[in-house]
């Protein structure tokens, strides 16, 4: 008789696991594209850019000194990730390395949503080569060129006889959109030209180091504050003609780098309350000190 | 409750167990179908078989993913299939008890190292080996990845080819042993082309692994999105569908068109794995018949 029930107790505990299981599998809909779960008041989620994201958890750690009671949560994935987390309303400030498109502003639009655009920081995309590579230095026209795989061997460009290894970011990158636009394209909005298909798309700015410091056929471009000191950095011109020019803080500042670009973070509307005072601090001597500290480019 | 109801009870959760597993499989790729099967329609084939991957400008050709991942896995198989079946042997066959004891545990750590410590490896000690002594201009090729490939797909071979032979009736060896057969002729010829399905059940089911594995590939391939058409392709960078799907799917906005492409691209994988893990499974049941179900020991 005490078998029977047993064996009644583990079935009827088997069911009810199934049945707990399908609802919560059917039932948990709450975070699929809503504008918004609400929050803490004190609680910010900051998503975005791998290019920004130590500069934003090294200002969110400072910020944890001045104000320990708003926590921040810094994640990455990249700037189109940052924006659409801010659209659908899972992120409060999105990091950019590129401004936002007008595909996602219409989008946020839709969803309710009017991004607002802060510029936070200025950062120069340095080219980088082997050290032993003797090339030096080259224009615009022809960075275009090699990256869209015209050019295919060093000796083209004043080098030794070596095929070009391209390196890149992943395509979904602020880093490789940007440098798309400005060198592959030479900044002319019509320009349909793209990276060559034989480009190494690598998943972080450690794969372009790690290609980079080791292959002497390799030409990559990353953030001035992620090339190590085991690679070469070019100096860039705008083209014959123009003074050719290194990558420094100065040089970003003053213009005269021409593959220079702002860093943004956007808020859903004009930030209030904690948010308001977080980006303030941000733009503040205190929050630009952290700027050039990583290797960036603090404003004016 | 009767004895006999209480069997059937347990029969009947039994069977609702083993038949939620195929519900899953099910559910999941009816999941991959309902998100990815729009871009038959919305893309046009050229596009979609097209020999430029570049999505963000609107360029969906899967043709270089899916060679590429074809060349990788081909590459890795070739690689695996001689290694493994050579260990699997040597396990079986020639090694010593003592030997034997440390060597199958030796063989299930292999399976354990996490693919992202692979990848690693590879990215920074074979890359720069492979450049240097294959003089090729970059050492991230798929050659690289077959290599990491092959060194996951190992210890399933060695296990499955080695309970197939460990299956084959000592009779046979004997009888070989009896008329005049050297101790390699008897395997050979005797042993080996007796386990035939076994073997060909751990490739097909290496393979299988291989074609899915994404965080080593992705570190090692470059993930250049070309099609391989040279004779020595397997020496160029490629991409695999699981690498792009990897580095894509985290930015795509939900519902967007790259997003259901990326889900084809699943939806391709998904159908290759169990195609090969199918086959596998009809020449299990196709051995353990002529073998009167004694294939897999």
């Amino acid at each position: 008789m005490a078998r029977q029930w047993v064996c009644l107790r583990i079935a009827a505990m088997g069911g009810i696991a199934a049945v707990v299981l399908c609802l919560t599998a059917c039932g948990d809909r709450s975070n699929s594209g809503n504008a918004g779960t609400p929050r803490a008041p004190n609680s910010i989620q900051n998503k975005g850019s791998d290019t920004m994201v130590n500069l934003a958890l090294a200002w969110a750690e400072a910020y944890a000194r001045v104000r320990p009671d708003v926590r921040i949560a810094v994640t990455g994935g990249g700037s189109g990730t940052g924006i659409a987390a801010l659209i659908n309303g899972t992120a409060d400030l999105a990091n950019a390395s590129r401004q936002i498109k007008v595909e996602e502003r219409v989008e946020a639009r839709q969803n309710g949503v009017e991004p607002v655009e802060h510029v936070v920081a200025g950062d120069a995309i340095a080219v980088v080569v082997h050290p032993s590579n003797p090339v030096g230095r080259l224009t615009i026209p022809e960075l275009s060129a090699i990256f869209s795989g015209m050019i295919k061997n060093w000796n083209e460009v004043g080098g030794d006889d070596r095929p070009i290894v391209l390196v890149s970011r992943e395509s979904n990158s602020g880093t490789h959109v940007y440098f798309l636009e400005t060198v592959v394209r030479q900044g002319k909005s019509g320009n349909t030209t793209l990276f060559s298909p034989d480009t190494l798309l690598m998943p972080s700015s450690e794969g372009i180091s790690s290609e980079v410091r080791q292959n002497p056929n390799a030409i990559g471009y990353d953030g001035l504050g992620y090339v190590t000191p085991d690679q070469k950095v070019l100096a860039v011109s705008r083209g014959p003609g123009s003074p050719y020019v290194m990558p420094r803080a100065d040089t970003v500042s003053n213009g005269t780098y021409p593959v220079a670009r702002s860093l943004y973070m956007y808020t859903a509307g004009e930030p209030r309350g904690a948010l308001r005072s977080y980006l303030d601090w941000i733009e503040s001597v205190d929050g630009q000190a952290i700027v050039r500290e990583l290797g960036f480019v603090p404003q004016q | 409750m009767v004895g006999s109801k209480k069997e059937w009870l347990i029969e009947a959760l039994i069977r609702a167990s083993g038949l939620s597993a195929i519900f899953f499989v099910a559910l999941i790729f009816a999941f991959l179908l309902r998100e990815g099967a729009p871009v038959f329609f919305k893309v046009p084939f050229a596009n979609l078989f097209g020999s430029r991957w570049y999505p963000t400008e609107g360029f969906f050709g899967t043709l270089p993913l899916l060679l590429g991942s074809l060349l990788v896995t081909l590459g890795a198989a070739a690689i695996a299939l001689p290694l493994g079946l050579a260990t699997a042997v040597f396990i079986r066959e020639l090694a010593p008890d003592w030997a034997r004891e440390i060597l199958k545990p030796l063989i299930e750590v292999l399976a354990g190292i996490p693919s992202v410590v692979l990848g690693f490896l590879g990215m920074t000690a074979l890359a720069p080996l492979v450049r240097q002594y294959l003089n090729v201009p970059t050492g991230l090729t798929a050659f690289t990845g077959s290599v990491m490939l092959a060194y996951m797909a190992l210890p399933t071979i060695i296990s499955v080819a080695e309970d197939a032979i460990d299956a084959v009736p000592k009779e046979y060896r004997d009888g070989a042993l009896a008329l005049g057969a050297t101790r390699w002729q008897a395997i050979w010829r005797v042993v080996l082309p007796a386990s035939r399905f076994g073997v060909i059940i751990a490739v097909m089911l290496g393979i299988g692994r291989a074609i899915g594995e994404t965080m080593a590939v992705m570190m090692v391939t470059g993930n250049a999105a070309r099609v391989p058409h040279e004779w020595d392709a397997l020496f160029h960078p490629v991409r695999t569908m699981t690498a792009t799907v990897a580095a894509e799917m985290g930015e795509v906005a939900q519902g967007s068109l790259h997003y259901q492409v990326l889900f084809s691209v699943g939806i391709l994988l998904f159908v290759m794995t169990f195609l090969i893990n199918a086959a596998a499974s009809a020449f299990m049941i196709r051995g353990d018949r002529r073998r009167g179900g004694r294939l897999m020991g």
